[in-house]
């Protein structure tokens, strides 16, 4: 077990517990990620990815289960020191940066993520090459507009940006929670390579949510599917270099005991 | 003349008050309105100890310490308490009202004829007027400078990331419950300031005399933003000063032209809606005729 970077041990989460709408999304997770791994997240709505990913981050807190990072017990943990070691990228591309603050100072805030923050200047004079030769990899001529508010950016910029804030110091951890979705595919593509760039290059270990399962099949070394609440199916290596999109959707049925569309699992 | 430059000087000492109210307003984005009992308390806390014998500027200090602890309470019933932002900052200004009448012994002090950080510099054979524009000028600028350089700090930039964006902030390892009580600290302890120079240049301190200052606070940072969109902190902070200035003047013009003293407060009321309706319409306006009226405030820059 040496090799795990995350443990998750039968995690239990469940909402508005006590009233009818009571909801067990995560029904006894037990799910090891090893170092290095990049792994892609599929299954239809409220198969409980996302509850997943915010289980992990801290943002929802756990009904029972322990989450061990690195082996250390950080179930309970509050998310901004969770942020130590695990970083997030959202769907939604205004939810990871701050609009009102400006290229540079949304970057300063992510190099110090972590880090206790004091009462120096916020953005160093040799902090602005870094930054500059860091967007100079997004190609989207960033690079220029450091002190540009992030608001006036378009959402695929806003979402390149992101990620690099949150791999601008190289985390334990990586979490995309369809990153992409609400892109038009030309930008998601931009997006999903840069992704792939960044992640293999700083050999970060990511789970990255998809709805689309040539995503799922193009991207990461392993690939888990979930199901009301369970992983149902977790392939990896060659075994998942073998998969396509029908076996994907023949997987889904049989463990689900539903007929799978591909629309249901793009919509997931 | 003296009516002019006297409105001038009281919008700089109110700019204070403004400028606090912009740090939770704007820039945590939330309505906090503990303003309406620290602005008294800072009044409270400064002529009660003028009157003991204490230095004028001393017992600003003491009023900035006094309105930090009250923002504290607020912040922190919002922060760790999660009572909704505009409850807990009526939770405090409600008992401030009985804190700031124990502070004063009584509903009202007057400072007449007491040392106050103007008659110091009155000394120096400045007119009273002269005396409050230029501790109007320094203080203010001061505070600005302060403000422009802790923004930028490590912190600074926390706490305003913290406002734009609780989500983002707490992804990037920020403690949004600190940051933001660090902004309520701030935010009244400036609050407090402008009361105790205020109390200092009124003469008195009186219970009811934070009654009100949230709408004059918010009508100085909108007519600010009406005036320029889209700036800097130090520059927004200038803005706020002189929408400060010219909401002064404009009392001063209702009361030229002979509306009676008791009606000031539905006055300040009816201008704060209009200055914020304008923004909706300058917007409506843009969007009507493509996108030419937004510049406007651009050519004014």
């Amino acid at each position: 077990m040496t090799n795990a970077t995350l443990e998750l041990q039968n995690i239990n989460k469940s909402f508005e517990v006590g009233t009818v709408n009571e909801n067990h999304v995560l029904k006894g997770i037990d799910f090891t990620v090893n170092k290095g791994d990049f792994i892609t997240v599929i299954g239809g709505n409220g198969a409980g990815k996302s509850t997943l990913l915010n289980t992990i981050s801290g943002s929802y807190p756990v009904d029972s289960g322990q989450i061990l990072l690195d082996g250390q017990d950080i179930t309970k943990e509050d998310t901004y020191k969770r942020a130590r070691f695990i970083s997030r990228v959202f769907q939604d591309a205004r939810m990871g940066t701050a609009s009102r603050l400006t290229i540079e100072e949304n970057l300063a805030l992510a190099l110090k993520r972590g880090k206790k923050r004091g009462l120096g200047y916020g953005i160093k004079r040799n902090q602005r090459d870094l930054f500059q030769t860091e967007l100079q990899q997004l190609d989207l001529n960033l690079e220029n507009r450091l002190k540009m508010d992030v608001g006036l950016l378009s959402g695929g910029q806003r979402q390149a940006l992101t990620l690099l804030m949150a791999t601008i110091v190289t985390p334990k951890l990586l979490l995309l929670d369809e990153h992409t979705a609400a892109l038009d595919p030309k930008t998601s593509e931009m997006v999903l390579n840069l992704t792939n760039k960044l992640v293999n290059e700083k050999d970060i270990t990511t789970l990255m949510i998809t709805h689309s399962m040539d995503q799922a099949l193009d991207f990461g070394n392993r690939l888990i599917m979930m199901d009301n609440g369970r992983i149902v199916v977790d392939v990896s290596g060659e075994e998942k270099d073998r998969l396509t999109v029908p076996d994907l959707l023949a997987l889904f049925k049989e463990k689900s005991g539903k007929a799978a569309t591909e629309d249901a699992m793009l919509l997931g | 003349m003296d009516l002019l430059l006297s409105s001038i000087s009281q919008g700089l000492l109110w700019s204070i008050l403004a400028i606090g109210i912009y740090v939770t307003f704007r820039i945590l984005n939330v309505s906090d309105l503990t303003v309406e009992g620290s602005f008294p308390l800072g009044a409270a806390i400064s002529a009660s100890l003028i009157i003991k014998g204490v230095a004028p500027w001393l017992s600003i200090i003491i009023a900035i310490i006094g309105g930090m602890g009250a923002g504290f309470i607020s912040g922190y019933l919002t922060t760790k308490w999660k009572i909704p932002p505009l409850l807990s900052g009526i939770i405090t200004m409600t008992g401030l009202y009985s804190i700031n009448l124990r502070v004063m012994g009584q509903a009202n002090i007057t400072l007449l004829g007491q040392q106050t950080v103007f008659r110091t510099i009155e000394g120096f054979g400045l007119s009273k007027t002269m005396a409050v524009l230029l501790v109007g000028a320094l203080t203010v600028s001061a505070v600005i400078l302060f403000l422009h350089l802790f923004f930028n700090t490590e912190i600074g930039l926390a706490i305003r990331a913290t406002g734009d964006n609780n989500e983002m902030s707490q992804a990037n390892g920020i403690r949004t419950n600190l940051t933001r009580l660090m902004g309520y600290m701030l935010s009244n302890g400036l609050n407090a300031m402008a009361g105790a120079l205020l109390a200092q240049n009124n003469g008195y301190s009186d219970i009811s005399m934070g009654i009100g200052t949230i709408v004059i606070g918010l009508a100085s940072i909108i007519i600010g933003e009406v005036l320029v969109r889209n700036l800097t902190i130090a520059k927004r902070l200038l803005t706020i000063v002189a929408g400060s200035v010219i909401y002064r003047l404009l009392i001063l013009l209702v009361l030229e032209l002979r509306v009676d003293p008791q009606d000031l407060k539905l006055f300040s009321a009816i201008l704060l809606t209009l200055a914020l309706r304008l923004p909706i319409i300058q917007e409506k306006f843009a969007s009507r005729f493509g996108r030419k009226g937004l510049p406007k405030a651009k050519e004014m820059e």
